[in-house]
């Protein structure tokens, strides 16, 4: 990802909203924790933090500043954990990147009770125009790497992940978009809206009682 | 010439067996090791070297589990070699391992020779060297004889267990055996159990001894005599399993040593033999034979999954202990899969792990050296360990 919006203290924008949607004092996985940032935000706040990376410069530099994270995939090993192994997991702008988006966000349900997932939209209305008047594929500052060399295999919309948490039984908590510049748009606002404007969207999901793996 | 050229410091090597340049904990008749063999070994001794001070609240107290043919000499110069201790990048006043911060202990294993108890030690009941009398040791023999030092220095529990390769098998059964024992634990380029591949490279270690005429069964210490040449071929086919083929190629590649030409002899033509050969003369001045059938033997029993049923992540259920693993990806001997399974353990088992590989061409040995990613990926996990723990940066006194 290209730069993104923060805080006056430092912290992105899209970081602080994922935070405040996690309990304090719970364990926690971030998967794709990249060099730590997010995990060491939640550190922070009382959180019993783990994160899985798959590139090895991530992993070795956060494991020097002193964060339990491993090498792995989010496509391979999130298999090897067992259920309910932790209270959340976070998939931060990590989602469109898997291989089977719809089999890893079944597994985050199953190995906590509470998963948050951030990812970008592209429905939003500046994807639209440059297919609909551009007639390619779309690049923007966040996501600036061509198809061909983009490790993004699997973009959604906001509305296409709606459908995808029904499809796997998840229940949203909370949803929010942001904008370009990172702020959250209007709460009261319809979902047409939200999948115009958002640049991208955290979802906090929740296990449906009923679809607890026996 | 094409033999292997020996300089003999017997008389060095084999008074640190007795007298070692170490402080010794001695442990009398009525206090024996019980060891897995299903026999007790008493009385015996656990020779051992101590850095920095150990805090009033004891809570700063490192244990450094050495190597296969490392000893407790970890950031001294050795009494025999003179050479600076075997973990000095990483031990030391400033170093990951702070001596400053942390009261660090090694002791020689069990089995070993430089002053713990071991086939080359005197046996109280015949007065003789035990050689082959005495008994086959394991991995949690060494930790339990570790652990009734620590109760005798009075250190209950440690901030860290650290140590690699067989070093990392002692770590990770201190965790297995002692979980409240142990805060934090660092197993690098290890695994739970010893391959196949591993146990044959010990075989033909141990065959190389063995064939030596000089082994006199085991009985040399009797005949006045040394396998040195065995246990030299020995180490020198270990010696290659330790690094890698792209660590040789860059150090020595096709070179000859000391000529432009081949001698079509069987003399030492290539820098690499004359490597080797170096390698194997060098240790036989510091080791003994005996020794190396012993501590090899020991790695190979290892398999903690198997004293948890088979279920590995049974070893480490519920264990408060906070793990750093890391391997390296030139290691073919203790290869990433290896670590990778015991991070899939203490996952299952809810630990607290970290995990990274280092890239680097210089394989197994790469623990032991110069490498500023693990390095910088101790002080991290340490430092943020301590903070846990509620050590202050100047844990002194």
């Amino acid at each position: 990802m290209a730069e993104s919006a923060r805080a006056p203290t430092g912290a992105r924008l899209d970081h602080l909203l994922v935070a405040d949607m996690v309990e304090p004092g719970s364990r926690v996985l971030d998967v794709g924790c990249g060099d730590g940032e997010l995990l060491k935000l939640l550190e922070a706040r009382g959180v019993d933090g783990r994160g899985i990376e798959l590139s090895r410069e991530g992993v070795n530099e956060c494991v020097a500043k002193g964060l339990a994270v491993i090498q792995g995939n989010a496509d391979t090993d999130l298999a090897d954990y067992p259920d309910d192994a932790f209270d959340y997991v976070i998939l931060s702008q990590t989602l469109q990147a898997t291989r089977h988006p719809r089999v890893v966000l079944e597994h985050l349900l199953r190995i906590a009770r509470h998963a948050v997932v951030s990812f970008p939209n592209f429905g939003h209305w500046r994807i639209r125009l440059q297919i609909l008047f551009g007639g390619r594929m779309p690049t923007t500052p966040n996501l600036p790497e061509t198809w061909y060399d983009t490790p993004n295999i699997h973009f959604c919309t906001i509305k296409d992940f709606r459908e995808l948490c029904d499809v796997v039984g998840a229940k949203m908590e909370k949803a929010v978009a942001l904008n370009a510049w990172g702020r959250p748009l209007r709460l009261n606002a319809p979902w047409w809206f939200w999948n115009l404007l958002g640049e991208q969207a955290v979802f906090l999901l929740s296990r449906r009682p009923s679809d607890r793996h026996a | 010439m094409a033999e292997i050229e020996l300089r003999d410091d017997r008389d060095l090597r084999e008074r640190e067996a007795e007298k070692p340049h170490s402080p010794v904990a001695r442990f009398a008749a009525g206090e024996p090791l019980k060891l897995d063999a299903g026999v007790e070994l008493a009385p015996f001794q656990i020779a051992y070297q101590t850095y920095g001070t150990l805090n009033a609240a004891r809570s700063n107290a490192v244990l450094i589990c050495h190597a296969l043919t490392g000893d407790q000499h970890v950031a001294n110069i050795h009494p025999v070699t003179r050479k600076p201790g075997w973990w000095e990048t990483m031990v030391g006043p400033g170093k990951p391992i702070d001596t400053e911060r942390y009261f660090v202990i090694c002791p020689n294993v069990v089995g070993a020779c430089m002053g713990t108890t071991g086939p080359a030690s005197l046996d109280p009941k015949t007065g003789e060297v035990y050689g082959l009398d005495f008994p086959v040791i394991t991995i949690r023999d060494m930790v339990r004889a570790q652990a009734m030092l620590l109760d005798r220095l009075g250190i209950d529990t440690l901030f860290s267990v650290a140590g690699g390769s067989m070093g990392g098998m002692q770590v990770l059964q201190w965790a297995a055996s002692f979980p409240k024992r142990v805060f934090s634990a660092l197993p690098l380029a290890t695994a739970t159990r010893h391959s196949a591949q591993n146990i044959a490279f010990h075989e033909v270690g141990r065959q190389a001894v063995m064939a030596d005429p000089e082994w006199k069964g085991g009985r040399y210490f009797a005949a006045a005599t040394r396998p040195h040449r065995g246990l030299a071929v020995a180490r020198m086919g270990a010696h290659i399993t330790y690094l890698s083929d792209a660590a040789l190629h860059r150090k020595f590649g096709r070179k000859f040593q000391d000529r432009d030409n081949p001698t079509f002899s069987f003399d030492a033509d290539f820098e690499v033999e004359s490597y080797l050969r170096h390698q194997g003369s060098t240790f036989v001045e510091r080791f003994d034979a005996n020794s190396y059938l012993y501590l090899t033997r020991a790695m190979d029993y290892f398999d903690l999954a198997a004293d948890y049923g088979g279920v590995l992540a049974r070893a480490f259920r519920g264990t408060p202990t906070r793990f750093c693993v890391v391997s390296f990806t030139s290691d073919w001997l203790f290869p990433t899969s290896d670590s990778r399974a015991i991070v899939h353990a203490l996952n299952a088992g809810g630990a607290r792990v970290s995990f990274a590989e280092i890239e680097t061409d210089k394989g197994h040995d790469a623990f032991l050296l110069d490498e500023p990613e693990l390095l910088a990926i101790v002080r991290g996990f340490l430092d943020s360990a301590a903070q846990a723990r509620g050590l202050g940066a100047a844990a002194k006194g």
